[in-house]
C-alpha cells in the first residue's frame, strides 16, 4: 500500500516535472487574457512568437551545449557582431554588383558560416586549449561586443535602403498566416529534437553531460562531440541573426544585450539541468515562449508599476522552476 | 625671425633655465577630459566630439595639451582621474561623470590639488567639488515635444510614450512632458513604458501598444534610437492612425529624414547633442588660456528642430 502510494507520488512528481513549464505558460495565458482580451488575438500571438524566434533558436542550440555540461555566455555579443559584419559585407558587395537578391543570399549564408566558425573556435579553445567554457565564452562576450563597437565607431551599422527593401520580407512576410521567423523557429526546434533524441550524436551529448569519464571509457570521442555542440550553437546564433537583421536593418552596441541570459533561462526554465546530462528541446521552446509572454502581458496592462517589470519576470521564472524541480 | 618665435624662444629658455614658470602657468593649459566609453550611439557621439575638440583646439593653441580618457564604469573613471593628476599632470579637467554620487569625492580630490574642474551633463552631488557646470537641458527635452505634439493635435487626442532607463535624467524629461500635458485635459497619455533607449525594446513595446490601443494619434519616442523601433513596428502593423512620431536628441539619421521630408510622421525633433562636450572643452580651454573662470552654470539649451533649421543640426561624420 505504502509503496503504491509512493509510486503514485513519484509518478505525479515526474509528470509535474515534465509539464511544469507548460502549466506555467497556460496559467500565464489565462492571466493575460483576463487582463486584456487582445492578448488572445492571433495578431498578438504571432507578435510574441516572432519576437521569441531569435532567443528560441539560440536556446535550441544552447540546450545541446548545456546538456553536454558546457555553457556559452557570448551568444548575445556574437549575434550583434555577426549582424554588424553581415551588414558591412552586404553594403560593400552592393557596391560591386547590381543584384541585391544575390547579395542578401550571400549575406544570409555568411551569417550561418560565421556563427559556426565562432562556435568552432569556442569548442577548440575549450577542448584542445582545456579552458573552462565559462571563461572562454566570458572572454569572447567582451571581444565580440568590443569589435562591433569598434566597427560601428560606437554608433549603428545600418543596411543600405535598397538592400533593406529586398531583405525585410524575410522578417515581415507570412506563409499561411504564420511569419517566416516562426516557421524557421519551428523547423530548428524539430531538427533539434530529432538530433537530440534520434541520433548517435544526440545520445553522446547526453552521455557526456551525465558522466564525461564514463563516456570517454565507452569510446565516445568526447572532444569532437563537444566541439560540434558549440559549432551547432554558433550556427543557431547565425540563423537567429539572419532573421534579426531584416527587422531593423541595423546593429549597434546595444544589439543582443543580455540575450545569453534569456537563452540560458529559457533552457533551464524548460526543464534542462544546468549541470547537464538531460534536457528537452520541447521544454526549451516552451521556456522561451514563456519568457516573452511575461513581458508581453506587462506591456499590455498597466496594473503593475513599470518599475517592477523585472521583478514580475523574476517571480514567474522562480515559480516555474519550482513547479518543475527535480525529485 | 618673427616676434612670436622670439617670445616662444625666450619662454623656452626661461623654462630651460629652471626659472619659476609661474608667470606662464596661467597660460599653459594641460587639460584632462574624462568621459564614458562609446557603448551606445550617444556616448559614441560624446567620444567623437571630444576628439574633434582636441584636434581643433590643439591646432589652434600651441599652449594647450588635451588628454582624453574613456571609462566603462564609475570605478575606472575614478582611477583615470588619479592617473590624469599624477601621470599627466593636468591643471584643468573636463569630466562627464559616469555617476553623480560615486564620482563626487574623486572629483573633489582633483579640485583640492588646484585643478580647475568643469563638470558636464550629470551634476555632482556636492557642487563645491566643481568650478563650473555645463549641461544639456533635460526639462526642455520633455517640454519641447509635449508643446509640439499638443499644438499639432489641436489639444485633443491619444498619445503613448517611451521611457529610457530609470534615472533622474529620464524622470526630469517625463515630468516636464507631463507638466505641459496637464494644460491639455483632452490629450490622453495612454501609457509610458521603459524601452531602455534601445531600438529592439522600443519595437516590442510599440508592437504591444498597437495591440492594446486601437487609436493612437502621436508617439513620444523620447529618443531617436527608440523612434527607429517605433516606426518599424507601426509599419509592420500597417496602422495609419499615428500622425506624429517624436524622437529626441537629433541623431544624424533622423535629422536626415527630417531634411529630406521622407516620413510624414517625423515632423520635428529636439536637440540634445553630444556636441555639448565639444562646447565644454572649448569653453574651458579658452577661458583657462586667458586665465579666466567660467560662469558657475551654463545650460546648453535644447531647442525645437524643424525642417527649417535642421541643417544646423546635421553632422554626417559623427557616429550619432
Amino acid at each position: 500500500m505504502v509503496e503504491g502510494r509512493l509510486e503514485r507520488a513519484r509518478s505525479f512528481g515526474s509528470w509535474l516535472h515534465g509539464v511544469g513549464p507548460v502549466v506555467g505558460l497556460a496559467l500565464l495565458c489565462v492571466a493575460g487574457t483576463l487582463l486584456n482580451s487582445d492578448f488572445a488575438s492571433l495578431d498578438n500571438a504571432m507578435n510574441v512568437l516572432t519576437r521569441t524566434a531569435f532567443i528560441g533558436i539560440i536556446a535550441v542550440g544552447m540546450c545541446f551545449v548545456i546538456i553536454s555540461g558546457g555553457i556559452d555566455l557570448s551568444v548575445g555579443s556574437m549575434a550583434a557582431l555577426i549582424a554588424g559584419l553581415v551588414i558591412l559585407l552586404m553594403n560593400t558587395m552592393a557596391g560591386w554588383m547590381d543584384q541585391p537578391i544575390l547579395v542578401v543570399a550571400i549575406g544570409m549564408a555568411f551569417s550561418v558560416v560565421l556563427g559556426a566558425a565562432f562556435g568552432l573556435a569556442h569548442g577548440l579553445l575549450i577542448t584542445r586549449g582545456r579552458i573552462e567554457p565559462f571563461i572562454v565564452t566570458l572572454g569572447t562576450l567582451g571581444i565580440f561586443r568590443a569589435y562591433l563597437t569598434y566597427f560601428s565607431n560606437g554608433g549603428a551599422i545600418t543596411l543600405d535602403d535598397s538592400l533593406s527593401d529586398v531583405y525585410s520580407p524575410v522578417y515581415y512576410t507570412s506563409l499561411a498566416g504564420v511569419p517566416i521567423p516562426v516557421w524557421v523557429f519551428l523547423l530548428v526546434a524539430i531538427a533539434g529534437g530529432v538530433i537530440l533524441n534520434r541520433t548517435a550524436f544526440g545520445r553522446y551529448v547526453q552521455a557526456i553531460g551525465s558522466n564525461e569519464q564514463v563516456a570517454r571509457y565507452a569510446a565516445v570521442d568526447v572532444d569532437k562531440i563537444k566541439v560540434l555542440t558549440y559549432a551547432l550553437l554558433g550556427a543557431c546564433v547565425g540563423i537567429a541573426t539572419l532573421l534579426y537583421v531584416p527587422r531593423l536593418g541595423s546593429s549597434s552596441p546595444t544589439t543582443g544585450l543580455l540575450w545569453e541570459l534569456e537563452a540560458i533561462a529559457a533552457v533551464i526554465v524548460g526543464g534542462t539541468a544546468l549541470k547537464g546530462g538531460a534536457g528537452s528541446i520541447a521544454g526549451t521552446v516552451v521556456g522561451a515562449i514563456l519568457l516573452s509572454v511575461i513581458s508581453n502581458i506587462l506591456n499590455l496592462t498597466s496594473i503593475i508599476s513599470v518599475y517592477l517589470n523585472a521583478a514580475v519576470q523574476g517571480f514567474v521564472i522562480i515559480t516555474v522552476a519550482f513547479l518543475q524541480r527535480r525529485k | 625671425m618673427n616676434i612670436k618665435s622670439i617670445i616662444f624662444g625666450v619662454a623656452a629658455s626661461v623654462v630651460a633655465l629652471g626659472a619659476p614658470a609661474a608667470a606662464f602657468a596661467q597660460n599653459k593649459v594641460n587639460l584632462g577630459v574624462a568621459i564614458p566609453a562609446a557603448t551606445h550611439s550617444f556616448t559614441a557621439g560624446i567620444v567623437w566630439w571630444a576628439n574633434a575638440a582636441k584636434a581643433e583646439l590643439e591646432k589652434e593653441h600651441k599652449d594647450l595639451k588635451v588628454t582624453i580618457k574613456t571609462a566603462a564604469n564609475a570605478g575606472e573613471q575614478a582611477n583615470q582621474l588619479q592617473d590624469l593628476v599624477t601621470a599627466n599632470k593636468i591643471n584643468s579637467l573636463v569630466i562627464f561623470p559616469f555617476e553623480s554620487a560615486a564620482l563626487t569625492k574623486p572629483v573633489a580630490q582633483v579640485k583640492n590639488k588646484g585643478v580647475y574642474v568643469t563638470v558636464v551633463d550629470r551634476g555632482l552631488t556636492d557642487p563645491s567639488a566643481q568650478d563650473a557646470y555645463i549641461s544639456g537641458d533635460n526639462t526642455a527635452f520633455g517640454k519641447v515635444p509635449a508643446e509640439y505634439i499638443a499644438k499639432a493635435l489641436n489639444g485633443k487626442g491619444n498619445i503613448v510614450a517611451m521611457r529610457g532607463i530609470a534615472t533622474t535624467l529620464d524622470n526630469e524629461r517625463m515630468d516636464a512632458f507631463n507638466s505641459v500635458m496637464k494644460d491639455y485635459p483632452d490629450i490622453k497619455l495612454l501609457d509610458a513604458k521603459y524601452a531602455n533607449w534601445n531600438r529592439d525594446d522600443a519595437f516590442k513595446v510599440m508592437q504591444d501598444y498597437l495591440t492594446r490601443f486601437k487609436q493612437i494619434d502621436a508617439v513620444w519616442a523620447a529618443d531617436d534610437d527608440m523612434a527607429v523601433g517605433v516606426l518599424k513596428a507601426i509599419e509592420q502593423a500597417k496602422r495609419d492612425d499615428i500622425k506624429i512620431v517624436f524622437g529626441g536628441a537629433g541623431s544624424k539619421g533622423m535629422i536626415k529624414t527630417l531634411i529630406d521630408g521622407k516620413d510624414s510622421r517625423i515632423q520635428a525633433n529636439v536637440s540634445y547633442s553630444p556636441k555639448f562636450i565639444y562646447e565644454a572643452i572649448k569653453l574651458t580651454a579658452e577661458a583657462r588660456l586667458k586665465g579666466e573662470a567660467l560662469p558657475a552654470t551654463t545650460i546648453v539649451p535644447s531647442v525645437l528642430i524643424t525642417k527649417d533649421n535642421a541643417k544646423d543640426f546635421y553632422f554626417p561624420d559623427s557616429p550619432f
